[in-house]
């Protein structure tokens, strides 16, 4: 079975966002694998060790991803690649990185894609599908289960709570949706076989991409903070007093009720 | 400038969600008096073009097939790409719903377009149509415009207003026939889980429960209270880690994001990445023993208390007031 998963280094959910200069500040910020691409990075390796094959993880990035790359090579990945768009690319949208995650994948003979369905960062979602699209292959988003035999696949998929259940043949992309398993952590025996892995740095120009082909069609023109809340009430004596004023501050003031 | 903009009115059981007239509106923004045009996918739906138009579509164009009867993405990217055929559209606008997400970039790779995914705000500013939407589940915005080719965006349920609803409004509802072939994914089975009672993110009101709730059994107190409001249970993960609730329900940086009018926080510590899924909600309210729990920070009203002896005065004094209202 030949694997894929499409990674995105993200903040770490813990870090505090501050703006500098009209842009997200990424001075001494944490990062991580996209949580929700980690679930595709452990569903992918249980697939490869129950049907056999490689997984290989690739991102569109710059050079510091090779640290996630290698998180994920020591989870039990086989072998990564980054396509290094920081001398080529100033700035990019989800058109840009599905052409190029699409453009290096069509002649790979994936059998599966595996995404997460959303980064926590831009929160957009469309890398997975517009891939999809691009390589002319099926996709289900949001899955919470996938079991294939031979060339069908059987998914479950999470569609704001209620259940599908989905079948398909491969070649197919899918995203992950949290549920889909327990992400393990990477062992020491792990990270040190990590760092002997095949870890391959490709360019625009080795895809045979111009900087037009992948010019984005939207654009940011202001980044902000929401504004600061301004403290709270927080109600006091008796307790069932406290309800009372809270119900009606809530009716007359808020007006929410 | 004039815009032709297309919008999906999205069908759940039978009837339009709430959502397909906040994206009429925000259509109506995008079109600049231009042509707004409702557009229903699905299995005998033509009755519900009228409702489009009394939300603000001046029509209606309607695509019926047997096997758009469920949704898939194969089904319903060929259904509106038919209507994109005939109507050359300069803009789409789709609800940021389940459907929305899965769909939305599959037909802008389609139209080799960009997205705008997720949109809270659209407005007209220096020539520019300005989508705002959250980034870092909503730990901060962007604003954005679209420099090439339709512009396309998906809108955030609970965000943008809906127009006023207008009976007397007239426009044509025709059909489009779409010839629905290769559907590539199957649904089975549809197991209906979440959707007893109201959905989370079109909820206008969101009782909420963190690892204070204890057990399964403590939520049931929240539901009286969500009932008693028309409202919707949703809770942090450390609640549904600990097993007390399916992850469907889970509010945060993992899980869903909500923009309720009311947030009512029950036993959460308030959590970064939960405040992440919910700190944009018009007003909150903190219930929590702990005095000094995050979730204060961030709420409009806090009273520091038992969750279980709180909550049901609160659904009490509620039904108090929705029978002195009535």
């Amino acid at each position: 079975m030949n694997i894929f998963v499409l990674l995105k280094r993200t903040f770490d959910t813990e870090e505090k966002i501050t703006i500098t200069n009209g842009s997200i500040d990424e001075e001494g910020a944490e990062f991580i694998i996209n949580p929700y691409d980690e679930y595709a990075v452990e569903e992918a390796i249980q697939i490869r060790d129950a049907h056999g094959g490689e997984v290989t993880v690739v991102t569109v990035g710059g050079e510091e991803s090779e640290k996630q790359l290698r998180t994920a090579l020591a989870m039990g990945a086989d072998k990564a690649v980054l396509i290094n768009v920081e001398d080529d690319l100033e700035d990019g949208d989800q058109f840009t990185t599905a052409k190029i995650l699409a453009e290096f994948l069509k002649d790979k003979e994936a059998d599966v894609i595996l995404a997460g369905n959303v980064a926590i960062d831009g929160g957009s979602g469309q890398v997975g599908p517009r891939v999809a699209e691009l390589l002319g292959i099926p996709y289900v988003t949001t899955i919470t289960e996938i079991e294939i035999k031979g060339t069908q696949a059987k998914l479950i998929r999470d569609v704001e709570g209620d259940s599908e259940v989905i079948e398909t043949s491969l070649p197919l992309l899918v995203t992950a949706q949290q549920g889909l398993n327990e992400p393990r952590y990477p062992s020491l025996p792990g990270i040190m076989k990590a760092k002997k892995k095949p870890l391959d740095e490709l360019e625009l120009d080795d895809l045979d991409l111009e900087e037009e082909d992948v010019e984005p069609k939207t654009k940011t023109i202001e980044v902000f903070l929401p504004p600061k809340k301004e403290t709270g009430k927080i109600l006091e004596g008796d307790l069932s007093d406290q309800v009372k004023e809270l119900v009606q501050l809530l009716h007359t003031e808020a007006k929410v009720v | 400038m004039a815009r032709k903009v297309l919008v999906l009115g999205e069908v759940r059981e039978g009837a339009l969600r709430n959502i397909s007239f906040e994206a009429l509106s925000a259509g109506k923004t995008i079109a600049e008096g231009g042509e707004v045009v409702g557009v229903i996918i699905g299995d005998s739906v033509n009755s519900l073009g009228k409702q489009l138009i009394h939300y603000g579509a001046d029509r209606v164009v309607v695509v019926e097939n047997e096997q758009l009867k469920q949704y898939t993405p194969d089904g319903y990217a060929q259904a509106f790409l038919a209507v994109v055929e005939s109507e050359k559209p300069d803009g789409i606008v789709f609800g940021h719903t389940a459907l929305g997400k899965d769909l939305s970039p599959k037909i802008a790779s389609k139209l080799n377009t960009g997205l705008i995914s997720d949109a809270t705000a659209v407005e007209i500013a220096g020539g520019n149509i300005v989508f705002t939407r959250p980034i870092y589940s909503g730990k901060a915005f962007e604003k954005k415009i679209v420099t090439d080719g339709i512009v396309f965006a998906t809108v955030r349920p609970n965000n943008i207003i809906p127009l006023e609803k207008d009976e007397s409004r007239t426009g044509e509802v025709t059909s489009v026939q779409a010839d629905i072939k290769d559907i590539r994914t199957v649904v089975k089975e549809v197991v209906r889980k979440a959707s007893e009672g109201v959905d989370l993110t079109e909820a206008k009101v969101i009782v909420s429960g963190g690892r204070g709730v204890k057990s399964a059994e403590g939520f049931k107190v929240l539901k009286e209270l969500a009932d008693v409001l028309g409202g919707a249970v949703g809770a942090s993960r450390g609640a549904c880690d600990a097993g007390y609730c399916d992850y469907s329900m889970q509010i945060g940086q993992t899980g869903k994001v909500v923009t309720p009018d009311l947030y009512i926080a029950c036993g959460i510590s308030g959590a970064i990445q939960h405040l992440a899924g919910m700190s944009n909600s018009k007003v909150i309210v903190a219930i929590n023993k702990d005095p000094e729990a995050n979730i204060f920070s961030v709420a409009d009203y806090g009273i520091v208390g038992d969750l279980f002896q709180v909550v049901p005065i609160l659904t009490e004094e509620f039904k108090k007031l929705k029978i002195a209202s009535s």
